[in-house]
């Protein structure tokens, strides 16, 4: 018979004042199966843990109940009191006396004492079924991959490699550097983007402990914390990277020409190609779908001028697998399209182009070599209209949330022109200037004095064209007047939004997203580097729009994360999780579809022992469950139970009062 | 005749069967079943804030509102509980992914089936408290217990009662 222990606490005069507590004691010593009950001034102390190690040895106790604060609070003291003891942690239960009677029943002594009376007769009833239960100790795979390789990926996987665990890393692209490496300089400091990026990518190549696979994408991922295996596809590149030396002759050679993305389209690359020169690994593919080869079965030139016989024509899409136990997923960020704003004249005059599109034409390495020029006629323009939150906070048209950088990146750009057109007039309507960031606002501020930016606040309502000039037609609500004004090019700072396959991936990887498309992080305050999926945690713009600072910042905390799940040999984990018992377990699988891990699957058993006949019964993955106990509650055999909430448990209490 | 009607004035009626009535200074019992994460935390906070509140309510703690299997509440009725309070996190802001939503759902038809066999639709109540809402659980609280109160003593289905 079970012989119970409870230990009551005075908590000074928190509990004492308004609870008769030595009644509390008589009372609860005429429980059957109270052997011992007593209280003390501060259970918590020293000597107050003392008194129950004492007399779990002397009354040889088989559970023990501590009436006092919340468990919240000290549950965590007590176990390891009771463990201490010799007794297992999981049979301690604490009574809380404190948050749920005597402080919430001050005017009314008789029914807190009462109630503290029924609230520790509730958890001895419920000691007496507890078991004897064990953290879990689950086996780790110490390996990480990254999904994606932009400066998120980049930052995330040095920082994981530095600490000598492996790391794999996953492009979709052919080559690493993502969106950072389309920046010509960066924002606040004019950083030149490239220079501070690509000895970045190049310690990734060279890095002992990073295994780049460029041009794949992940397309499963099964398992759990610490034990996931990933399938990726290695997209057909039909160059033989071990033989290509990355000489360029192909590309130089290759005659078909097609709208090169990296560049946003302004001038053309090959079928054969390299992102940009500096693309790690510096290895061209070929793009299949233009490529007349491929196409037709005619052209070959690649083929023919490659010294090394590195082209393939006939390489075939590769999935391959990788064992690994954390994921980072830093799939970064897409821009919005500006169709809907007709009345800007996008896609009908040429010379209205987007931020990224200005940010191509002044880098140093992009396709006018530095140089802004209108598309239209190629001249340099003189005056530039940047226009801020297209698509962004535009209910009507684009998306509610404000995409963070366009302020800054726009006053970036208005230094740019100046720097590159001295000459030149910039105007930037705005709706705020929102420069909150370290040297920011001064940075604003720098673009408003040095270069002699003209900010006007208010939304421009029309662009015509009056001969080779635009005419933007705008509010300047300071003033309360119309301006109109003459520009050669206008920029339109185009919203953030998520890369388009995000959704997809999101159910691949059992994580979820907002409306929006934007992968969803735990908790927006206290876990904002971690999904609600253990192992899988977000940096960068996958999870909101972000400056580069902060993706850096973030995709740090993800290493931290990842290398904090590989410290150890075994993950330790709670045990209070849900198990099956195949024996009552009828196979109903109401558990397999409320479960909202995925921890639960099937699997089939002898219907007696050693028959060769077999029934499907539930399978719980004791690594996956996290203990809400929903499978417990819909199951309707009473097959599965909640160790530390059993059925046992709670029906003892809702007994006992 | 008159003293019957005497008897009756000076007692609690059942809402759900006239014939049983208990005195007037009857106190209900009422159980609470609150989920770890919000409610629980939303209970400790009230005692913490030192915000009173009824002493009826007889609080267990599970983890998740979707762990309260309908028997839990069942047999709250069957046993001692005059009524019961259900309670997890706000729609959105389960610990647990969605295992609120589960509750909600199965909620409502354990309802619509003791409304069926004759409860009142007050016996057995659900809510949406957070860890920050201490203020609101007490009045939750406040609000069920007054809410029992109105409708007496239940009438325990029970062999012996038939």
């Amino acid at each position: 018979m079970a012989r119970v222990g409870v230990f009551v606490c005075f908590c000074g005069a928190n509990i004492a004042d308004f609870v008769d507590v030595p009644a509390v004691v008589e009372e609860v010593k005429k429980i059957r199966e109270v052997k011992y009950a007593v209280y003390y001034k501060y259970m918590c102390s020293d000597p107050g843990q003392q008194i129950i190690k004492d007399a779990i040895a002397q009354y040889r106790l088989t559970s023990v109940v501590v009436a006092a604060c919340s468990p919240r609070m000290h549950e965590k003291t007590f176990r390891r009191a009771v463990s201490e003891a010799g007794l297992n942690p999981y049979l301690l239960e604490i009574a809380n006396i404190r948050e749920h009677s005597s402080w919430v029943h001050q005017k009314n002594k008789k029914a807190a004492t009462e109630k503290a009376g029924d609230l520790i007769r509730m958890a001895v009833a419920k000691s007496i079924a507890n078991e004897q239960l064990h953290e879990i100790s689950v086996p780790v795979t110490k390996r990480a991959l990254v999904i994606g390789g932009g400066i998120a990926g980049i930052q995330a996987a040095l920082d994981i490699a530095d600490a000598h665990i492996p790391v794999v890393l996953v492009e979709r692209s052919p080559s690493i550097g993502g969106r950072m490496a389309q920046l010509d300089e960066t924002f606040p400091t004019l950083d030149c983007s490239q220079c501070i990026l690509t000895p970045k990518m190049v310690d990734v190549a060279s890095h002992p402990y990073i295994e780049l696979i460029p041009y794949s994408e992940v397309i499963g991922l099964e398992g759990y914390v610490g034990n996931y295996k990933a399938k990726i596809k290695k997209k057909a590149s039909y160059v033989n990277f071990s033989l290509c030396t990355g000489c360029g002759a192909c590309t130089q050679k290759c005659p078909v020409k097609v709208p090169n993305e990296f560049n946003m389209g302004i001038d053309k690359r090959k079928a054969i190609y390299t992102p940009f020169p500096q693309a790690v690994p510096n290895k061209p593919v070929i793009d299949a779908e233009h490529c007349n080869m491929l196409l037709k079965g005619k052209c070959g030139i690649c083929s023919k001028v490659c010294e090394k016989g590195a082209i393939d024509y006939t390489m075939k899409d590769e999935v391959i697998e990788r064992e690994i136990g954390a994921v980072v997923v830093a799939t970064g960020y897409d821009l919005w399209d500006p169709k809907p704003y007709e009345e800007y004249g996008v896609g009908r005059f040429k010379d209205v182009i987007t931020s990224l599109e200005f940010e191509r034409m002044v880098s140093a390495s992009g396709p006018t070599g530095g140089l802004p020029i209108r598309p239209s006629d190629g001249k340099v323009p003189k005056t530039v209209v940047f226009i801020k939150c297209i698509g962004s906070r535009d209910e009507a048209k684009g998306i509610e949330y404000c995409s963070k950088i366009c302020c800054m990146y726009t006053a970036k750009h208005a230094i740019l022109l100046h720097h590159k057109v001295h000459d030149s007039r910039a105007y930037v309507f705005y709706m705020d200037v929102r420069a909150a960031g370290k040297g920011y606002e001064e940075f604003v501020k720098r673009a408003q004095v040095e270069t002699g930016t003209t900010y006007l606040r208010g939304r421009v309502s029309k662009i015509y064209k009056m001969g080779d000039k635009l005419m933007v037609r705008g509010e300047d609500a300071q003033l309360g007047q119309v301006v109109e004004i003459e520009a050669d090019m206008v920029v339109l700072a185009t919203a953030i939004i998520p890369y388009k396959t995000n959704p997809a991936l999101a159910r691949l990887l059992g994580i979820s997203y907002d409306k929006y498309g934007y992968l969803s992080e735990a908790h927006p305050k206290l876990r904002p580097v971690e999904t609600a999926k253990a192992g899988i945690f977000l940096a960068g713009c996958t999870q909101a729009p972000k400056d580069i600072p902060d993706t850096v910042a973030q995709a740090s905390a993800c290493a931290a994360k990842v290398c904090g799940i590989f410290s150890g040999d075994a993950l330790k984990k709670d045990p209070m999780i849900s198990v099956v018992n195949p024996d009552y377990c009828s196979g109903c699988q109401n558990c397999v579809q409320v479960c909202p891990y995925q921890a639960i699957t099937t699997e089939e058993i002898p219907i007696t022992r050693g028959s060769k006949e077999t029934r499907t019964v539930a399978k719980i993955n004791e690594g996956v469950c996290q203990g809400c106990g929903s499978c417990a509650a819909v199951c309707r055999s009473m097959a599965i139970s909640l160790k530390g909430f059993t059925d046992s448990q709670i029906i003892n209490e809702i007994v006992s009062i | 005749m008159e003293t019957q009607e005497k008897e009756v004035k000076g007692s609690v009626q059942s809402a759900e069967n006239p014939g049983l009535t208990a005195p007037a200074d009857w106190q209900p019992v009422i159980i609470g079943i609150l989920c770890n994460w919000c409610s629980y935390a939303g209970s400790d906070l009230t005692g913490t804030s030192r915000i009173q509140y009824p002493p009826n309510i007889r609080i267990i703690r599970v983890p998740c509102s979707s762990r309260v299997d309908p028997w839990f509440i069942i047999k709250s009725l069957q046993a001692t509980a005059d009524g019961v309070l259900i309670s997890g996190c706000h729609p959105g802001d389960c610990h647990y992914i969605a295992g609120n939503y589960y509750a909600r759902r199965r909620f409502l038809v354990i309802k619509n089936l003791l409304n069926f066999v004759g409860y009142h639709e007050n016996r057995v109540q659900f809510s949406w408290v957070s860890a920050a809402e201490g203020a609101k659980f007490a009045q939750v609280v406040a609000k069920v217990t007054d809410d029992i109160k109105k409708l007496g003593p239940l009438h325990r289905y029970k062999k012996e009662n038939f």
